[in-house]
This record gives structure tokens, sequence and C-alpha cells, in this order.
């Protein structure tokens, strides 16, 4: 067992070996620039790209007209979200975006309210869900876009995106999706979700850093503002040489996701009901955070009450994984995906995100059960909150002098 | 984040954990921080008749810095008279674990922890 065990695949995925082999010839030897129309070498990268456009759309039910390719996540939504903005502005000026969403969508937003335009960040449940309702309220005759994560980056949490669209299709709005956590992960259909933009990254699953593409839908056609200008490749909406390789690499991540998706998810979520009994069964005070119900496979976002995350991370530094605690950020304030659920501050404190891939083996789990509880026992022994909550005193009626 | 070695050193082999009879009239007990902020120290010492520190114990929740920090402080006070004890300042925590910025309030927190718990035994005496 190589260590630290990986168990960080919401923070990124390590390439396929499949994956690396179909880009290796595209960098040295088949270097062409797909955008050259005179000769072979131009001819045969275009063709690979082209493949690479018809996989990454198969696996989305789309038309590979449809795939804009982009640097990764960050810029698709970018793109999309400013993009449409910009284009509709005359339409309204609204947008709608839970207040989960990650922070490429939230900090694109926040930008454009610069620009004048209006952002309603909309709650969400206890379980992390959006509320069907509260969105449709949202609504107005302003409101242009709607954009709303398909997994959540921390608590793997999915959206209701058959529902939203609906909602979104009915009302005449834009629906944009960050499914940057959900693509190869649960099946996607831009026509059954009625998704009109959809992002998607190459490092999540299991293809090359630096990659990604945004769907834009033709019919009936969305119009994008691009926001890097230059040779007017991709259709005019993103300039710029396209990384052969890379691309190669995102449309074979896509095919090897699009087969095994249905096995794989299978198998994490035993391995991952298994992390979880290994952990329950042994330990008080755990706390699954978001619906367990409605989430990626790969996903555990667990609470351990009394044990602050950052030392819990130390204490399993044979595991990598990251926390919700204000500790691992520089902000000093805990995660605020887990505040949006309602966790209160302390409880956030105390949150371990497992990611569990493609990659992960039955031993790694039983491992990472066992150093969890052995860790958890031990910080418990040491923690001041814990030899109370045994004195039978209840934390929360304490005043605490707060300092921060 | 990389640990510096001293700090992994307490981490790894905490220095006086446990717990004293808060109800002792030569134990004083210091409890500060808050869940809330991600870190609460129980720093608790005996003071022998001769006013000298004959014990210190700590219990910590919070992150590595603060755990380190704290278990420090319980090395540094046994031996040490009340007016020395108060002398320590957070700055000489936080240069003998090298704690980045970042970390400073947790060696803050280990000064108002000695504060309290000299406080609060010196209430006992009275």
């Amino acid at each position: 067992m190589k260590k630290p065990i990986y168990m960080d695949y919401q923070a990124t995925t390590p390439m396929d070996p499949r994956v690396l082999a179909e880009m290796l010839p595209w960098f040295v030897e088949k270097f062409g620039n797909p955008a050259s129309r005179s000769h072979a070498y131009g001819w045969e990268a275009e063709q690979a790209v082209e493949k690479a456009r018809t996989q990454v759309a198969t696996l989305l039910n789309a038309d590979p007209r449809e795939i804009v390719f982009t640097s990764g996540a960050t810029e698709s939504n970018n793109l999309a979200i400013q993009g449409v903005a910009r284009f509709y502005q005359d339409k309204g000026r609204h947008i709608i975006t839970p207040v989960t969403e990650h922070k490429a969508v939230l900090d694109t937003c926040r930008n454009l309210e610069a620009e004048g335009f209006t952002v309603t960040y909309l709650p969400v449940k206890e379980d992390g869900l959006v509320d069907l309702q509260q969105l449709a309220e949202a609504i107005t005759a302003e409101t242009i876009l709607v954009s709303v994560m398909a997994g959540n980056n921390e608590i793997g949490v999915v959206q209701p995106l058959e529902e939203i669209g609906r909602l979104c299709r009915q009302k005449k709005v834009l629906f944009h999706c960050d499914a940057a956590q959900g693509v190869g992960k649960i099946a996607l259909d831009v026509e059954a979700m009625q998704i009109d933009l959809l992002s998607i990254s190459g490092h999540k699953i299991y293809g090359p850093k630096g990659v990604g593409a945004l769907y834009v839908r033709r019919r009936p056609r969305v119009r994008l503002k691009p926001i890097i200008h230059g040779g007017g490749h991709e259709r005019g909406m993103r300039s710029g040489t396209l990384p052969t390789p890379l691309l190669v690499g995102l449309g074979s991540a896509c095919a090897l996701a699009g087969e095994e998706m249905q096995a794989e998810n299978q198998r994490l979520l035993s391995l991952r009901q298994r992390l979880l009994d290994g952990i329950l069964s042994r330990l008080t005070h755990v706390h699954v955070n978001g619906s367990l119900q409605h989430r990626l496979a790969g996903n555990l976002n667990l609470s351990f009450g009394f044990v602050e995350g950052e030392s819990m991370m130390m204490a399993i530094k044979d595991v990598a994984v990251s926390s919700g605690s204000a500790c691992t950020s520089a902000s000093l304030e805990p995660s605020y995906v887990l505040r949006a659920l309602g966790v209160s501050e302390e409880q956030a404190h105390t949150s371990i995100r497992f990611g569990l891939g493609r990659f992960t083996t039955i031993e790694e789990i039983d491992f990472t059960a066992n150093l969890v509880v052995e860790a958890v026992n031990r910080l418990r022994e040491m923690s001041p909150l814990w030899e109370m909550v045994q004195d039978g005193i209840d934390i929360a009626s304490i005043q605490w002098a707060s300092h921060h | 984040m990389a640990y510096n070695d001293k700090v992994l050193d307490h981490y790894e082999n905490p220095r006086n954990v446990g717990s004293l009879d808060k109800n002792d009239p030569s134990v004083g007990t210091g409890m500060v921080g808050a869940p809330a902020c991600g870190d609460v120290m129980k720093l608790q010492i005996r003071v022998d008749e001769q006013g000298i520190i004959a014990d210190a114990k700590f219990k910590t929740f919070g992150c590595g810095s603060a755990i380190a920090s704290s278990s420090l402080v319980t090395e540094w006070l046994k031996g040490k008279n009340l007016d020395e004890a108060l002398a320590i300042k957070n700055q000489q925590i936080a240069d003998e674990l090298a704690l980045p910025p970042v970390k400073i309030h947790c060696s803050v927190l280990a000064e108002d922890a000695i504060k309290t718990a000299i406080s609060d035994y010196r209430s006992k005496q009275k």
C-alpha cells in the first residue's frame, strides 16, 4: 500500500494510464496545429480534436458542435456566466445561484454585481439540496440565468437537475450547470435535464489538468459574449490554439467514464459504506454532512465531534484528505458550504472530506477506518470538550469568550 | 502547509496531557477559546506551599499548533513561581515553535490560558 493513501478525489484525480497512453503520440510525433488547413500535420490533429469532441458530447447526450474546449471548469464557468450575462443583458440583469456553489461560480457572479447585475444567492436545505419552490419564487421577469452545480465539491450532494431544468425552461430562463464534479460520476443528459450550458473539467475524471469544456446548447440556440478574443477558434466562443494532447486526454477520459460509470459507482458505493460502517460501529458523535442519499458515490464528509479537523488530518497523515476546518484555510473561517447547511461553526471545524475514486482499494478503506478510529480516540482523550461531555456538561450552555 | 519539527514533536508526543482536580484549592484552572473558533485550551497548574508550580496539565481542542503551544507551556511552567509564569509571553511560544503568522493566535491563547489559570488559583487563596 502506497502512503499517504490518496483519498482526496474531489480535489483532483490521478490520470488513468489508458488516458495517458492515448495522449502521448500527440506531443512530439503528431504535433500539428488543428487549425492548420494546408497540410497533413494539421489535418490529423483536427481529426483527433474532433474525435475528442464527439467523445465529450456522447457522454452528455449532446451534439459535438455544442462542445467548446476551454482550459478547465473555472474558465467554463466564467465563460458561461459572464458570456450569457453580457450577451443577454438587455433582456434582464438578474442571476440566481445557490450559496453552496464553487468559488468559480460565486466569484464570477460577485464580479458581475460590480457591472450592475443583481445576483440572488439561494439558500439550500439542511441536506444541501436546492429548494425548488424557493428557486421558482426567486425567478423574476429580470432573470436571465440560473446556475446550479451537479455535484458539490465538499459534500458531494447531487442537485435535482432534471427538476431545475424543467423549471428554467418553463420560465424561459437559461440553465447553466457546473458539472465539474458530476461528469463521469452521474448520468448526465442535457436533453432530458434541459440544461443549456454545462461546465466540464478534465482532471476530475482521470484526465489531464489544464483542460475542460463548456457545453453550449444549439437548439434553441444559446449565445455567449466571449471572454477570450483572438483567432476565432471554437466558433468564435473561445480563441486560442487547441491543445491537441490535452483534448485527446479529455475525450478519452470521457469515453472511459461513460463505459465504466455504472460498475465504478457500484464499487465506490460499497467501499464508502464499508468506510462509514467501519467508523460508525466504533465511534460515537460522528455526523454525516449533507444528504447521504443524493450524493456522489465517491464522497463522504464527516464531522467528528470534539476533534478539530486540522489536528485530525495531522493524526491521520498517512491518508491524504481535506477538511472544512478554518485552520486549513487562509481566511480562518470554516467552510461556507457546511455553514450554509446550518452546520454549526463548531461542527464545521471538525469536518473531514474523504474522496474515493477509481484507484481506491478495499485495503485502503480498512486501513483508513482503523486509523480514523485510533486518531479520534487519541484526540478525544486530549480534548477538553470531550471531557466535559463525559462529565455530562452541555457544551452549548457555556458562555464562551469569542476571540477568533 | 508542512509543519515545523517542534510542533510535530509536541503534537505527536504531547507533554502533560490530563486533568487535575479543579476543586482542589492548590489547583488553578484556565479554560480559554471557544469551540466555534476552532480552539479551546484547558490549562491547569498545581502550586506547592513554596508558591512554585509543581505540576501542569492540559487538554486542547484545536489544530496542531494549538496542541503544541499548550504542551510547550506545561513544560515551561513547571518549577516556576507565579510571577515568572506570568512573564511568559506569546511571542516566546511562537518563536520556540516557529509558528507562522496565521498560527500566532494559538500562542496568544496559550498565554491567556496561563493568566486565567493563575488568576483562578489566586482567587482560591483569598
